[in-house]
């Protein structure tokens, strides 16, 4: 897929602590293994504490007890969701959080998901 | 409502939170132009207050007043409001106004990857704006469906002016939405939905 336009920044930003980082993944390179995240990824939190994560980063932790998409938690903190992807990605590298992607976008969705989504409009 | 615990961070009301069993989730946009009724089509059927997102965008521009003509660019934060209907205790689906802005709205990251479809709300007053946007989504191939959202004292359209005016596709539904009404704004997804549903199993024969 294309960008629509050459000005495009997207892709992994560094995290906010460099340092930390490196200590955490051994001093080897990593590659971004972290799933790409959507506006309406979910996150939900792993740890059962957030004692010794950066304010920010905890703050995450601690909204998503239930799951949270992107865009709620990007409301909820007041980040634009290009400054809160790198916290999330952080948290999702250190095992903090976790992602529930969505429905992934075939060509056309499937039967049995607008089925439901219908069901679930109809009850409105 | 204040939303803010003694600490300072804030977070959803109890009433906002979604069930731990909630899975995945699926998207759908609301295109049109300033002040067609995004915003309260959204509001109208979301169970939660309706919420705002932000984006930083970076655009490359020329200044006008750079004798250099050198390219700079300008971060400029745009907002979006969105909304949620829980769909079952698996599933969620999110609704997101577009800003009135229209020239973002296909520089936001990812809002129209994954979406299932568009609600294109269409201005009789502005009818250029939705000529644009369904061009713009033609080429995504993001499905779309258009509301026509009546004002009082804007020109009224029959559907088959509006619909060579926008030069939409005989399958391409088109429906009246009051974004101030929920059924209607239920009965304008709805359409999107089942819109979808024949793309999906359409068999050629069919009418
Ligand atoms: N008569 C009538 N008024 C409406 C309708 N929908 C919205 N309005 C009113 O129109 C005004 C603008 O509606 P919004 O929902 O803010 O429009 P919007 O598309 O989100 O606007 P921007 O985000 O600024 O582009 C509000 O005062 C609404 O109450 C409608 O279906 N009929
Ligand atoms: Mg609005």
């Amino acid at each position: 897929m294309s960008g629509p336009g050459p000005e495009r920044t997207s892709g992994p930003q560094p995290p906010g602590n460099p340092d930390r980082l490196y200590i955490l993944t051994g001093g080897q390179e990593r590659p971004a293994a972290t799933p790409q995240l959507d506006l309406v990824t979910l996150i939900v939190s792993r740890a059962e504490s957030d004692t010794g994560l950066a304010p920010e980063l905890a703050a995450v932790v601690r909204i998503c007890d239930f799951p949270l998409s992107v865009a709620e938690i990007s409301a909820y903190l007041e980040l634009p969701v290009s400054t809160l992807t790198p916290l999330l990605t952080e948290l999702l590298s250190e095992g903090k959080v976790e992602a529930r992607p969505p429905v992934p976008a075939a060509a056309l969705p499937d039967v049995q998901l607008l089925e439901a989504v219908m069901h679930g409009l109809q009850k409105l | 409502m204040d939303c803010k615990s003694s600490d300072g961070y804030a977070g959803p009301r109890s009433e906002d939170i979604l069930p731990a069993s909630a899975t995945a989730a699926v998207k759908v946009v609301i295109v049109g132009g300033f002040g067609v009724g995004k915003t309260t089509l959204v509001g109208s059927v979301s169970e939660i207050r309706p919420l705002t997102t932000e984006e930083t965008m970076t655009q490359a521009g020329v200044g006008v007043d750079d004798l250099a003509g050198i390219e700079h660019k300008t971060e400029t934060t745009v907002a979006m409001d969105f909304g949620r209907i829980s769909i079952n205790e698996q599933l969620v689906l999110y609704l997101f106004g577009t800003p009135g802005q229209e020239r973002f709205w296909f520089l936001w990251n990812g809002l129209f990857e994954g979406a299932l479809g568009a609600v294109v709300l269409l201005d009789t007053r502005r009818m250029e704006v939705s000529y644009d946007v369904i061009g713009r989504l033609e080429e995504r191939g993001v499905p779309f469906v258009v509301g026509v959202n009546a004002f009082p004292g804007a020109p009224r359209y029959p559907t088959a002016e509006l619909r060579a005016a926008m030069d939409l596709d005989p399958s391409v539904p088109m429906v009246d939405c009051d974004a101030r009404d929920r059924a209607s704004c239920r009965d304008t997804l709805l359409t999107l939905m089942r819109y979808l549903y024949t793309l999906t199993t359409v068999s050629p024969e069919s009418p």
